[in-house]
């Protein structure tokens, strides 16, 4: 059992965090807890506001200054880094483990150029000099498709287009060969046929160098052939996850099934879309009971009172859904009963 | 960009000149003249001096007399004292630049220190001190300023002379002078260091590890000053050229004093060369704080 832990390479056990409001103290995460092993791709799926960045953030330790971790701890390789120093947390961050960011456009500073912000982290992180540095500068944009590199070190951020920031924001997080690249949302800004691109360079680098990856996302289609495992996130805390068929194929909680009835499919093109109604739960007043259940269509008497725990479903498939715990105990009473 | 200043200066030279021709016959259309006193001239003097500075012949060709002279470097004598103007102008410059030079430097770094320092530590007891002292910095007005200054610091404690003509202490009128500016440049500097340090760029700048004092000292400082270098140029120009109440409260004789005293007594050449002097100062450091932008933000684009 000890072996199989020291296995993970990040470990986030039971995180909370909050931010601190005029309004009131805002819950945006609420006990959430996965594992990721070494080159292994996760995808964190759900709505806006369901804390999935905030998650990605938190376990970066870049939340805004209203923000911070309550409880829970982040292990990576077995050392909990909610308990480091600035100064240790500094070196993780960049070298360790890299973010990028939904918006390349605002990501990148202005006034320095392309080769200043990625020589920094280099700089930072290794023993290299300036003109190492350079050298690796040119050699990471060479490797996520830039084209024309030694140039492009020399220009400004606003002299390139959307999906090439977003390259160069790519070549910057992988240029001191990270264990774990967090994405959040590196499609969203990008034009359609960006977004595809963009995605096969992440795919192509994750299999050359074999970094694990974050994928935090909105879209399902973004993950579905990209992630080895998926978590589905509601309300702060964690509702489903599994493998991609188990949540493309066999979605157990009403919240991820209702996701998949929403996106559009080859199969189902002439039938209308169906929205989730309703709307996103405010965190600032978290129900009692299952955070999703003012929304569900299936709601039960328990589940405004109390919060469904974690089932397993299978050796991959958890759900925390009423559903599945009464089936389960049917399931087990009749089989009692035969 | 050689094309761009080059343009600019042209450009500068026609406001220059707009200038001047405003200041010029404005001065002229006012009713009275230089040797209007109270000790009335007798008819016959006063024609022979109207007749040797020109003043008798029509404007326009005072005008065209006195832009002649003027491209030839000649800015007259006082009609006053008689003293060559350009000695006049640049023994006052001298002062007004000593004393608007160590005003603007010190304006600038304090500024951008206190609101730099006031950004970081924001909503605690340094932030609202520095925000308390600089609202108050720029509410009161220099004269009630430099008159506390005088006496609390010359009458009371007598740690400086109130007056000396041989060496002037600079302090406290420097002080009077740079408090405004200073308190008008920290509120500048904290708003748009907190502007800049809510950026995207600056949490991606955290997120490659770089440490907390240069994410704040490379990258939130230099956004951060954009803003306050539009408002450093004209300061400086206007600081350069003197304050007329901290110069008169001081009695020191700067720019600021010549240029009264020339409207007073209706000194025209001495008008026109005070006028000329800022409208110059004053274009230059606009151009001067249009370049130092370009400098600091790569995407401004000379047209």
């Amino acid at each position: 059992m000890a072996e199989e832990k020291k296995e993970y390479l990040l470990e986030v056990k039971d995180l909370h965090t909050s931010f601190t409001t005029d309004s009131g103290e805002v819950q945006a995460v609420n006990g959430v807890s996965f594992n990721l092993r070494e080159g292994e791709v996760l995808g964190i799926v759900g709505e806006s506001g369901s804390g999935k960045s905030v998650t990605a953030y938190s376990i970066m330790q870049i939340l805004a200054e209203n923000g911070r971790v309550t409880s829970g701890q982040v292990l990576y390789r077995g050392e909990d880094i909610t308990k480091y120093s600035k100064k240790q947390m500094a070196s993780f961050r960049g070298k360790k483990c890299s973010i990028i960011f939904q918006d390349p456009m605002t990501s990148l500073n202005p006034v320095f150029t392309v080769g200043n912000q990625l020589m920094e982290a280099i700089l930072l992180h290794t023993d290299k000099n300036r003109a190492q540095a350079k050298e690796r500068a040119v050699e990471m944009l060479k490797l996520v498709g830039v084209n024309e590199p030694e140039r492009r070190i020399k220009q400004y951020p606003h002299e390139l287009s959307g999906g090439m920031r977003q390259r160069v924001m790519i070549a910057m997080a992988l240029a001191c060969e990270p264990d774990i690249l967090i994405a959040d949302e590196p499609t969203t800004a990008l034009d359609v046929t960006i977004q595809a691109q963009i995605l096969e360079l992440m795919q192509e680098l994750q299999k050359t160098l074999g970094m694990a990856i974050i994928m935090v996302t909105h879209d399902l289609g973004v993950i579905a052939d990209m992630c080895d495992k998926i978590i589905v996130m509601y309300g702060g805390s964690v509702c489903e996850r599994g493998t991609a068929d188990d949540i493309f194929y066999s979605p157990r909680h009403e919240y991820t099934k209702g996701l998949l009835r929403s996106i559009p499919n080859v199969n189902n093109s002439k039938e209308r879309l169906v929205p989730i109604s309703g709307t996103p739960i405010n965190l600032l007043n978290m129900p009692k009971g299952c955070a999703f259940c003012s929304r569900c269509d299936q709601a039960m008497k328990i589940c405004l009172e109390e919060k469904p725990e974690e089932l397993a479903l299978s050796d991959t498939h958890k759900a925390s859904c009423w559903m599945n715990i009464k089936q389960m105990a049917e399931e087990q009473a009749g089989g009692a009963k035969a | 960009m050689a094309k761009y200043v080059v343009k600019r200066v042209l450009l500068a030279f026609v406001t220059v000149f707009i200038i001047c021709a405003i200041t010029f016959f404005a001065m002229n259309a006012i009713p009275g003249g230089p040797f209007n006193t109270e000790k009335a001239l007798s008819p016959d003097v006063k024609a022979v001096l109207m007749e040797r500075y020109n003043l008798d012949k029509p404007v326009g060709t005072q005008f065209v007399l006195y832009l002649q002279n003027l491209i030839h470097g000649d800015f007259g004598v006082s009609l006053k004292t008689g003293r060559e103007i350009s000695t006049i102008i640049s023994d006052a410059a001298s002062i007004s630049a000593r004393l608007g030079g160590m005003a603007a430097v010190i304006a600038i770094i304090c500024g951008i220190v206190l609101g730099s320092f006031a950004a970081l530590m924001r909503n605690k007891l340094p932030d609202r001190l520095i925000i308390f002292f600089s609202t108050l910095g720029a509410a009161v007005p220099s004269f009630v300023l430099a008159t506390l200054l005088l006496l609390v610091f010359c009458i009371q404690l007598k740690w400086f002379p109130v007056w000396s003509s041989r060496d002037p202490s600079y302090v406290l009128p420097v002080i009077a002078l740079s408090l405004y500016p200073m308190a008008y440049i920290t509120r500048l500097t904290k708003t748009s260091m907190l502007d800049a340090l809510s950026q995207d760029y600056v949490r991606t700048a955290r997120a490659k590890g770089v440490p907390q004092w240069k994410v704040i000292f490379k990258h939130g400082l230099r956004n951060a000053l954009i803003p306050v270098i539009t408002y450093v140029g004209p300061m400086v120009a206007y600081i350069l050229t003197g304050s007329l109440v901290v110069e008169n409260i001081f009695t020191i004789g700067g720019l600021g004093t010549q240029m009264v005293d020339g409207i007073t007594n209706r000194d025209y050449p001495l008008i026109m060369a005070t006028t000329i002097f800022l409208a110059i100062l004053m274009v230059a450091m606009n151009l001067i704080s249009d370049l130092i932008y370009k400098l600091v933000d790569p995407r401004i684009t000379f047209k």
